[in-house]
């Protein structure tokens, strides 16, 4: 019981982080029909600019420029990069991406090394926050939820009940219709590019140094985010939010199962035999199955519904 | 007030029209017509700015090839799609709204001229634009262009599938935005209506106009009728 809840405060906190990034991808996605693989980037880079700034002047500060560093970088490849590649189809947009994600990490193994950066979270969250039954649950990981969900709730706001979310999701389906309507949706473009960059670099202020800043960074939560945005359907908000809180769930609790089918065959009074060939996979516990889980949940899903939990359209 | 010369449009390597010559002036209302594949649609894109171009385009005196699509529309140029573009997932009144080019109503017309001439818009303001009739998104279209207050609005094929009733209903807007001085530049299907409505029809065929004149020249032309019109 105890394990249950504690890892379920776990999971949301890190569903609600994939989220971040899972968002703006969706909305990125929806806008170019191109999958953003640079999308993790942004999240690594708000995690080394974090880290960068709060040397000089704390963490606090660093909150808020670095997503406003890394919103930037998004809207400049926007601008200068993805419009000009344009022209010459999806291809070359999904090129440029790919382009830049291992741009960006060279980059910071230029600036920073390879080995992980000594980015902490912050002392004045360095606290237990409360006590479920005997374990003391961290301050920080209780922050990283509320900073998930204000963002979230502050992009939901903004989409629904302003102006220039309307435009936006008009734009998401119809960017010509909206052009024509005197809207500057090449703007736009580049703004929604931005902020789920922006909204990526949160995502990495708060998760680098939750979890760890080095280079792989991106390649790992990249991955699981692009998972997440299949599975739940590319293009869908809603699919990406149940996804990924199942993600988050999914990682969290099977990294912490140190069950076999052994022990359940053991449990149900079946005993295997020490020499049977069969007792080496079913000793493989769930942990041990953790790295695959995702993506094989990725691939039945595809399989069972090409168009992921609730897409609309075939990737 | 809008002046079309030597307007030649490409769809990559293809090239759709050869040389489009064509004017509407101020408050009058314009039929192009033409079969199906004629380059109508074509024309009118190449206005707003959507497809390649070569040649002038003149809006009150003011070049407008080269702009991008939003600038040309900012100037006054409103546009209704022959394929009713409606936002479905946001609400009737949201499309309206952003028919608006600032946050406030100005010009000739305000939302409640749009749910006076047309009710339904009133009883739907709150509900997505999706679960309208073909009819109701077709006066949704027409009515969200209206709002950015445009001078002079391009319509491609508006009654198209429609009943006789609405037809009736999309002829009667045509009249009010007349009167308060909106020029319209139609393309239509409907050879009786664009006869009824328009001041001057051109006839396109192959990319080219091949027939311009008043509703009477059009009339008695047989041979023009027959050969570009008629199928
Ligand atoms: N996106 C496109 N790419 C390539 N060719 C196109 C494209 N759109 C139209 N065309 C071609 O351009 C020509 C003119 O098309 P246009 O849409 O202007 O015709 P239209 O007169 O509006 O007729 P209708 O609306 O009945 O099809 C046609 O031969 C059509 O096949
Ligand atoms: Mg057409």
């Amino acid at each position: 019981m105890e394990f249950f809840v504690v890892q379920l405060l776990n999971s949301l906190s890190y569903g609600l982080l994939l989220f971040m990034l899972s968002s703006g991808l969706t909305l990125i996605f929806s806008m170019m029909g191109v999958l953003n693989f640079a999308h993790a980037s942004f999240y690594m880079l708000g995690a080394y600019f974090a880290y960068q700034i709060s040397r000089y002047v704390g963490f606090w500060p660093a909150l808020a420029i670095a997503p406003l560093l890394v919103g930037a970088l998004g809207a400049m490849t926007e601008r200068f990069g993805l419009r000009t590649v344009h022209k010459y189809g999806h291809v070359a947009e999904l090129l440029f991406t790919f382009g830049l994600f291992y741009l960006i990490e060279e980059v910071v193994h230029l600036v920073w090394g390879r080995a992980p950066v000594d980015y902490r979270i912050p002392q004045a969250l360095d606290f237990a926050a409360f006590t479920i039954f005997s374990t003391s649950y961290p301050a920080y990981r209780v922050f990283m939820m509320g900073v998930s969900v204000a963002m979230l709730l502050g992009l939901f706001l903004l989409l629904t009940r302003t102006r220039i979310g309307t435009i936006i999701q008009a734009s998401l389906t119809h960017p010509h219709m909206v052009e024509a309507l005197g809207h500057d949706v090449p703007r736009i473009f580049m703004l929604v590019f931005g902020g789920g960059a922006a909204l990526a670099g949160v995502a990495g202020v708060i998760g680098g140094n939750a979890f760890v800043t080095e280079p792989g960074m991106a390649s790992a939560v990249g991955s699981i985010v692009f998972v997440v945005v299949v599975f739940g359907g590319m293009g869908s908000l809603a699919g990406a939010f149940v996804a990924s809180l199942f993600f988050g769930a999914i990682q969290t609790y099977t990294v912490a199962m140190d069950y076999s089918l052994l022990d359940l065959a053991a449990r149900l009074g079946m005993g295997i035999a020490a020499d049977s060939p069969v007792r080496g996979l079913l000793s493989v516990s769930v942990a041990q199955t953790a790295p695959v889980l995702p993506y094989l949940l990725m691939v039945l899903m595809l399989i069972v519904r090409p168009t992921g939990l609730m897409g609309t359209r075939e990737t | 007030m809008l002046d079309v010369r030597d307007l030649h449009a490409y769809y990559g390597k293809s090239h759709i029209l050869h040389g489009v010559d064509m004017k509407v002036a101020e408050g009058e209302i314009v039929s192009l017509l033409g079969r199906n594949g004629a380059g109508r649609s074509t024309t009118i894109k190449a206005i707003l700015g959507q497809v390649v171009l070569e040649g002038s385009v003149r809006f009150r005196g003011e070049e407008m090839a080269g702009l991008k699509t939003f600038q040309i529309a900012r100037k006054g140029v409103g546009y209704v799609p022959e394929n009713r573009d409606i936002f479905p997932t946001l609400t009737v009144r949201q499309n309206l709204v952003l028919g608006m080019k600032g946050t406030r109503e100005r010009g000739r017309w305000k939302l409640d001229d749009m749910y006076r001439l047309f009710p339904v818009l009133k009883q739907r303001a709150d509900a997505p634009a999706g679960v309208m009739s073909g009819g109701e998104q077709q006066m949704l279209t027409l009515c969200r262009t209206l709002m950015g207050d445009p001078d002079l609005v391009m319509i491609d094929e508006p009654t198209e599938g429609l009943a006789p009733r609405i037809v009736e209903q999309v002829a009667e807007l045509f009249d009010e935005m007349k009167s308060r001085g909106v020029s319209i530049l139609l393309v239509e299907q409907k050879l009786a209506i664009a006869l009824r409505i328009s001041q001057r029809l051109y006839v396109m065929g192959h990319g080219r106009i091949v027939f311009e004149g008043t509703p009477q020249e059009l009339r008695t032309d047989d041979s023009v009728r027959k050969e570009w019109l008629e199928v």
